[in-house]
């Protein structure tokens, strides 16, 4: 009877050992396998400047398609590594750059420059100019890339694509 | 010949195959399990279909965001049958797509996601996402101008998810931006994950399709009692059952057969969607568009009110997987036959209906500007006129031509102006142009005075 009181006790005991050892392995070999699918949040992406052209490749008024690379890319990221804006050379010293995407579902906007109307070709949102939404779904304006003026060159500073919230 | 069956007894004996799978094989299904339950099983045909022809395209693509543009190019116009490859797994997903749809359709219609099937159901419904995300995971891979902006269009839409929206966008593209991370997240979803899900999934559709038995063609009059089904249906096998193979499953794979058939046809015929241009998110003179599949979803939201989309964005998807999801919870016994069941086949027509109008808008598009519209020509202008020859430059250079028709030129999003000035009098066409519209720019800022002028003569011209 004691004996197998004993036994018993045993038997719970290493039931619980190697269940408790194999949540510990699953959990260890975890951490890696967790760590790349939430790769993307842990890394944090820098913010650069990057060249666009030279001021004087800019007229007043006029904008512009400028293509610039990402803040971080990869050796095989080939030209996927690129990003696009629109820049708009507004005085002198004033430049001003859009992203290229619809603030409605990323969609990539045109530039008409006869019409001053930026379009987006997949659910027909259109702005104005200034960037407001003149018509269609686009929930708000598009977003602005920050621009400087450095040694004579124009450089955009990277940036994620925007996406809107619930709330927009 | 003895000795070959002696062999094949030894390797029976010791693998255990008949004994696993013959009962499995001839396990009995009830009488008058005709051609409507052929679409179960054709899904699973186009499945395998797709693994071995997803298995092949791997062996020649470079899932590299670099490089996967250039392979696909390999892959249609040198490989050896590489486009009819290509096109065989692309037909083979749209038919698995309809086969699914239909499945669906026909179990909801006979109601035979009553008890005791309500987790062959469930796990169906899963399917039918997981069969989804697979055509758009896979329109991803087809990584040319659309294949990354479809991508961007996706998280998007993630984005939408409140709090976590743009962790689950970030996850999805494999960083801030398209880069070299993105498309080995797709093919991994495309090819391990979803794919596992599916294996997963299929297998317990299927165990449970043994376990429960196939739905009986129902017959008015005749409602399932939960206290009493499985002895009925127990008894009902026993007395005339039959085995499912040959007697029922020679339909199965007949139509699996003609299926496959028609998608080699199809693929030989249509080839693969053509490339588009290179994948570079700098190339914005792209139009995206999703695969046919998806197209729905994409007339929803051009259609809906633009103050309800983002939270319909969400909603809509979580609504319609609880609403699927808790059908058998909400009728689980009573009558089976459609004809004792009006709005269920109402409901599906509706759905259908609903379904197949947002596909056929969204093939036209009429909301997207037309942008391959081309300058008026003197026939449509029909008038020398200075000033309305030159409003008829400026109707086209301002872009109204690509969302107004005149004649048979121009977009289809805003109203048909060939005739505009026998409907609308000069001051209020000066009203709709300088202060725009719910759709419409205001063009009071952009179009000078005299402008104006030329392009309001140019409508009157039109009458």
């Amino acid at each position: 009877m004691n004996e197998n009181k004993i036994n018993e006790k045993r038997r719970s005991f290493l039931v619980k050992l190697s269940v408790g050892l194999a949540a510990i392995s699953a959990a260890i070999a975890g951490v890696p396998v967790l760590s790349a699918v939430f790769a993307p949040l842990i890394k944090k992406t820098p913010k650069l400047w990057r060249q666009v052209g030279l001021v004087d490749t800019f007229n007043v008024g006029d904008t512009k398609l400028v293509t610039f690379e990402n803040a971080d890319p990869e050796n095989w990221a080939g030209v996927t590594a690129h990003s696009a804006a629109w820049l708009r050379r507004d005085a002198e010293n004033k430049f001003t750059a859009f992203s290229a995407n619809c603030t409605h579902l990323g969609c990539p906007v045109r530039w008409e420059s006869d019409a001053e109307l930026f379009m987006c070709p997949c659910h027909g949102g259109v702005y104005y100019k200034d960037g407001t939404v003149a018509a269609g779904p686009p929930p708000k304006a598009l977003v602005q890339y920050a621009v400087r003026i450095n040694k004579n060159q124009v450089e955009i500073q990277t940036a994620p694509i925007p996406i809107t919230n619930i709330t927009a | 010949m003895n000795k070959l069956k002696q062999i094949w007894r030894w390797i029976d004996d010791r693998s255990g195959f008949s004994e696993i799978f013959m009962p499995l094989i001839k396990h009995p299904v009830p009488p008058g399990a005709k051609w409507s339950y052929v679409f179960g099983s054709a899904t699973l045909f186009c499945l395998v279909l797709q693994v071995i022809t997803g298995v092949a395209l791997s062996l020649l693509y470079q899932p590299s965001s670099s490089d996967a543009y250039q392979s696909l190019q390999f892959i249609t116009h040198q490989a050896a049958f590489g486009r009819t490859l290509r096109g065989i797994h692309y037909f083979g997903a749209s038919a698995m797509i309809i086969m699914v749809g239909i499945h669906m359709i026909r179990v909801y219609i006979t109601a035979a996601y009553k008890y005791p099937r309500e987790m062959a159901w469930i796990s169906g419904v899963i399917l039918l996402f997981m069969t989804i995300a697979m055509g758009f995971t896979g329109q991803l891979l087809r990584w040319d101008s659309n294949g990354v902006w479809s991508s961007v269009v996706a998280a998007e839409q993630l984005g939408r998810v409140p709090f976590i929206g743009k962790w689950l966008a970030r996850l999805l593209l494999g960083g801030d931006t398209i880069g070299g991370h993105s498309l080995s997240r797709f093919y991994a979803y495309h090819v391990f994950i979803i794919p596992a899900i599916i294996f997963l999934f299929v297998g317990y559709h299927l165990m449970l399709v043994i376990r429960n038995g196939i739905s009986e063609p129902p017959k008015a009059g005749r409602p399932v009692d939960p206290k009493t089904y499985r002895k009925w249906y127990k008894e009902l096998l026993e007395k005339s059952g039959v085995p499912f193979w040959p007697y029922a499953a020679w339909r199965d794979l007949l139509f699996g057969a003609l299926v496959i058939i028609a998608i080699i046809g199809m693929a030989v015929a249509f080839g693969p969607p053509e490339l588009t241009q290179p994948p570079d998110p700098a190339i914005i003179y792209a139009t995206p568009k999703p695969d046919w599949y998806m197209l729905s979803i994409f007339s929803l939201f051009a259609l809906m009110p633009p103050n309800i989309e983002s939270y319909m964005i969400v909603i809509g998807p979580v609504l319609t997987i609880i609403i699927l999801l808790a059908l058998p919870f909400i009728s689980n016994k009573g009558e089976r036959s459609p004809i004792r069941r009006p709005w269920a086949i109402f409901g599906s027509g509706c759905v259908v209906v609903f379904i197949f109008s947002l596909f056929l808008l969204g093939e036209r598009s009429d909301w997207s500007p037309n942008f391959k519209a081309k300058p008026l020509n003197a026939s449509t202008i029909h008038s020398t006129d200075q000033h309305v020859v030159h409003g008829a430059s400026l109707f086209y250079k301002k872009g109204c031509l690509y969302c107004h028709k005149v004649g048979e030129a121009g977009g289809m999003k805003g109203p048909d102006l060939s005739h505009v000035y026998t409907r609308l009098s000069e001051g209020e066409m000066k009203i709709r142009i300088v202060n725009g519209g719910d759709d419409m720019p205001a063009y009071g800022g952009i179009l000078s005075k005299k402008d104006m002028e030329d392009v309001i003569a140019f409508l009157k011209s039109r009458k």
